[in-house]
């Protein structure tokens, strides 16, 4: 299977290489990791369909430009190490986003055998890439430059935090996290649930950047505990990066919200992922007993999907996505719709809700939906969901999840008022740089761009060091 | 970890519990709270700082037994130490002079609105405290209170100390007699913060409470804590947890404070019967 004797012809003709997964009626009754990986001779075979494009387009569609030509050409030689190398010289979490990319909108949307064989899998080649390097314990530490005699605080523990923090410690900077809550990895370790991203991955990670000097201060919500001021002037740190994530839930404002029963999705998956409440009354923390329930989640994105998949693990009788517009507009990852078909989960599309109905007790019995058709596009360029008139009735539920978007947490605009932020509450930065109107003081990730991707917010934490590293030392971070 | 460095009852299941918290000890406010979380299968539950001393770095956290996770607390002692505490949370109280200021507590309610007691007395109004209890041994925290009023009262439902009935009644008599009473600030059971709310309506003397719903991060980042207030939803953790009492819906707010009543009383029988197993042995 020597890469270079294949003929375009031959590499046409391989299949894309389908990950195993555990069984859909035995997942449903556990929190384990979903997909299972590829074998070594799976990924070679899918590296081997990759046709090494003169003019790499798959390259354009990564927002941090991985060099996905070499990468897998290095898997289809069978340098799995070298492969897991190249990848993190621009993605410093490469076993994370090969997990929960959107792939199909980026990367893989981009390349040049997409329309007539299928992209290749670059996803799941990053995965199995950086599953390797990890599973073989040959991780090189990466040098660690000199120290500059200069301190960095980072607010905030997600992607974004993280691989700012990646980037400094390594140019030799004192950094230190500090993080709102008891543990650090923002969505990746509270939001995204186990079966889709392993919490051992990500914290390796953590480790590995511990290893390399990061320090981590867990309890402290910057604004209440300090405040960026008092980091900057009485801490004497010399800039500070802020990716507090997109930290506050909407709710519909219909009636009956505030019922017994319903929740929001940050809500439902914090008290399950964070709290491990999946796990009482081991874990002190409850949640709703789903167990021969009906539980709707209102939403379309990949919170809705993790939310709707949860619920059918702690043994909901039927689990539903209630959308208002259709299939195709859901902006949730497309592997995860066909996990959660798969699962048993219901799409109940073109569905709008206007109450929720309670009884005596205030428990939630049903959500009062209208039925919608899809009209005009909007300015999205999707189209607009437009209600049919009299198509009023009760969807009869216990449970609801409302996992429609997040705003801006306030508490930091209302400690610093200097840093500028728009109307929707969320930080105004200068995208080259990353550098808000406060001076040394950075932002990026979903605080920025209100709720985006991982691979995203993961950008902008490197784009920040590079900009801190040229404001402090004159350096290029090269 | 955090270290206890001093703890003891005040009352049967009551407990003053000091912790070392620098940073918290420095910043909180009167009317903040902590999230604590006793152990790493522990629950986040909301405590008031009662107090702090910022010299010696600690805070004062005054805990009565309701559950699992207070009563796991309260059986801590100086020496031990609790996994994680977080804070000041919420936003302080809005602390002016008013002129006469009534702060009433309710069972352990007294320790929360103590430190506020206290800001009130340092912003110069005329302080009458009225604290409430079931029995006599169960009123805590009187010298401190009588120390930062300019009148006390104590009252309990059995007339076994102080005035015999509720704190309501004690208020009621107040306004009658014809004194002027510029703010009340209530706290304590849900029905004597309603009750006082009805009392002072039609006077229409301000009014604040301090709302108790079940909270997870206390950042606002959850929305479990959401109470309904002049018909708006807001996070108790960030917006509150002080509000206009003549604006709380309270009966939305006892409805969702029982979302978990079997899980909880599950948990505190199975903890009831393991201290029971530990006495025993
Ligand atoms: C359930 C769910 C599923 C998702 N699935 C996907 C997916 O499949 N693919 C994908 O690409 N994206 C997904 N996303 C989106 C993605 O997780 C986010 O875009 C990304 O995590 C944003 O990173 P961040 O670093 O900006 O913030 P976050 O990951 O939100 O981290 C912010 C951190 O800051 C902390 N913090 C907040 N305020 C303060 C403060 N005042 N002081 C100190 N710390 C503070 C928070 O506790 C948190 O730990 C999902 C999101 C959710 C909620
Ligand atoms: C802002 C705020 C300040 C508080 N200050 C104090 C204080 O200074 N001293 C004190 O003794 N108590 C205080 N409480 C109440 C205290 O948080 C609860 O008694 C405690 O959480 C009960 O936990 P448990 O496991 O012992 O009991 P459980 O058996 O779990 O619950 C008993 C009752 O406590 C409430 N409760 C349960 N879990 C939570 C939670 N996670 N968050 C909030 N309420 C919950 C519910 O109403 C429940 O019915 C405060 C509550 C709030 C919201
Ligand atoms: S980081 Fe995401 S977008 Fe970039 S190559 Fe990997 S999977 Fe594709
Ligand atoms: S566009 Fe597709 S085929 Fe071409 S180099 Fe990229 S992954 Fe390979
Ligand atoms: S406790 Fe989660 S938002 Fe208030």
């Amino acid at each position: 299977m020597e890469q270079q004797k294949l003929t375009a012809k031959q590499r046409f003709a391989i299949p894309r290489q389908v990950m195993q997964a555990q069984d859909p009626a035995i997942r449903v009754l556990n929190f384990t990791e979903v997909n299972l990986g590829y074998t070594p001779e799976q990924a070679q075979r899918e590296a081997m369909r990759c046709i090494q494009c003169k003019d790499p387009v798959c390259i354009q569609g990564c927002p941090v430009n991985i060099k996905i030509d070499q990468f897998i050409k290095m898997i289809a030689d069978g340098n799995f190490l070298d492969a897991a190398k190249k990848i993190k010289e621009d993605n410093v979490l490469p076993a994370i986003c090969g997990r929960v990319c959107p792939q199909e909108d980026q990367c893989e949307k981009a390349c040049i055998l997409t329309k007539k064989y299928g992209s290749v899998a670059i996803g799941n080649l990053e995965r199995f890439a950086a599953d390797y390097e990890r599973e073989s314990g040959n991780i090189e530490l990466p040098v660690v430059k000199a120290p500059t005699g200069k301190k960095i605080a980072v607010i905030g523990s997600g992607p974004a935090g993280l691989s700012c923090a990646n980037d400094l410690v390594q140019l030799g900077y004192d950094v230190t996290i500090f993080e709102a809550l008891h543990e650090v990895g923002g969505v990746l370790m509270y939001g995204i649930p186990e079966f889709r991203l392993p919490k051992e991955i990500v914290q390796f990670e953590i480790d590995g950047l511990k290893k390399l000097g990061v320090k981590f201060v867990t309890n402290a919500v910057v604004g209440r505990s300090v405040t960026v001021d008092e980091l900057l002037q009485d801490e004497h740190f010399d800039a500070v990066f802020i990716g507090v994530g997109a930290g506050l839930p909407w709710f519909m404002g219909i009636p009956g919200e505030n019922l017994l029963g319903v929740y929001s999705a940050n809500e439902f998956l914090t008290r399950v992922n964070l709290m491990k409440s999946y796990n009482f009354p081991e874990n002190d923390t409850p949640v709703f007993d789903c167990k021969g329930k009906n539980v709707a989640v209102f939403g379309g994105g990949n919170t809705a999907m993790d939310a709707v998949r949860t619920a059918k693990r702690l043994g909901a009788k039927n689990a539903s996505i209630v959308y208002r517009r259709s299939e195709a507009e859901m902006p949730a990852r497309v592997e995860e719709v066909h996990h959660a078909r798969a699962e048993g989960v219901e799409f109940l599309m073109l569905m709008n809700p206007l109450e929720f109905i309670g009884n005596e007790q205030q428990w939630l019995t049903g959500a009062k939906c209208l039925r919608m058709e899809l009209g005009e596009p909007d300015d999205s360029g999707r189209r607009r969901p437009v209600p049919i008139k009299d198509s009023e009735f009760i969807l009869p539920i216990d449970m609801a999840v409302i996992s429609i978007g997040n705003g801006s947490n306030p508490l930091i605009k209302q400690t610093t008022p200097d840093i500028e932020v728009s109307k929707r509450d969320t930080i105004v930065v200068d995208l080259n740089t990353m550098a808000t109107s406060k001076e040394n003081v950075y932002a990026g990730g979903d605080i920025v761009t209100g709720g985006a991707t991982v691979i995203l917010a993961m950008g902008a934490g490197r784009t920040a060091a590079a900009a801190i590293h040229e404001k402090l030392m004159g350096g290029s971070a090269n | 970890m955090y270290q206890i460095v001093s703890a003891q009852f005040l009352a049967e299941n009551i407990k003053k519990i000091e912790i070392e918290a620098p940073r918290i000890a420095k910043k909180r406010k009167a009317g903040q709270f902590v999230m604590i979380r006793v152990n790493a299968t522990g629950e986040r539950i909301p405590l008031t700082i009662a107090g702090s001393d910022p010299e010696k770095g600690t805070i004062t956290l005054i805990v009565q037994g309701m559950g699992k996770s207070t009563r796991e607390l309260n059986l801590k002692d100086a020496g031990d130490t609790i996994n994680d505490v977080v804070g000041p949370l919420g936003t302080p109280s809005h602390i002016e002079n008013f002129g006469t200021a009534v702060s009433i507590g309710g069972g352990v309610g007294t320790a929360i609105a103590y430190p506020t007691a206290v800001a009130l007395k340092e912003a110069g109004n005329n302080v009458i405290t009225i604290n409430g209890a079931r029995s006599k041994d169960l009123v805590i925290l009187e010298k401190e209170m009588a120390a930062v009023s300019d009148e006390a009262y104590i009252t309990t439902d059995d007339g076994s100390y102080g005035f015999h009935g509720f704190v309501t009644q004690k208020l009621q008599e107040l306004i009658d007699s014809g004194k002027k009473i510029d703010f009340v600030l209530a706290i304590g059971p849900i029905p004597m913060m309603r009750a006082v709310a009805e009392v002072t309506r039609p006077y229409n003397i301000k009014t604040v409470v301090s709302l108790n719903p079940v909270m997870v991060d206390g950042t606002g980042m959850c929305g479990g804590c959401r109470v309904t207030v002049n018909n708006e939803t807001k996070f108790a953790c960030v917006d509150g947890p002080e509000f206009d009492a003549h604006q709380v819906d309270f009966k939305n707010l006892m409805d969702r404070n029982k979302l978990y009543l079997p899980e909880e009383k599950h948990s505190a029988d199975a903890f009831a019967h393991k201290c029971h197993l530990h006495q025993q042995a």
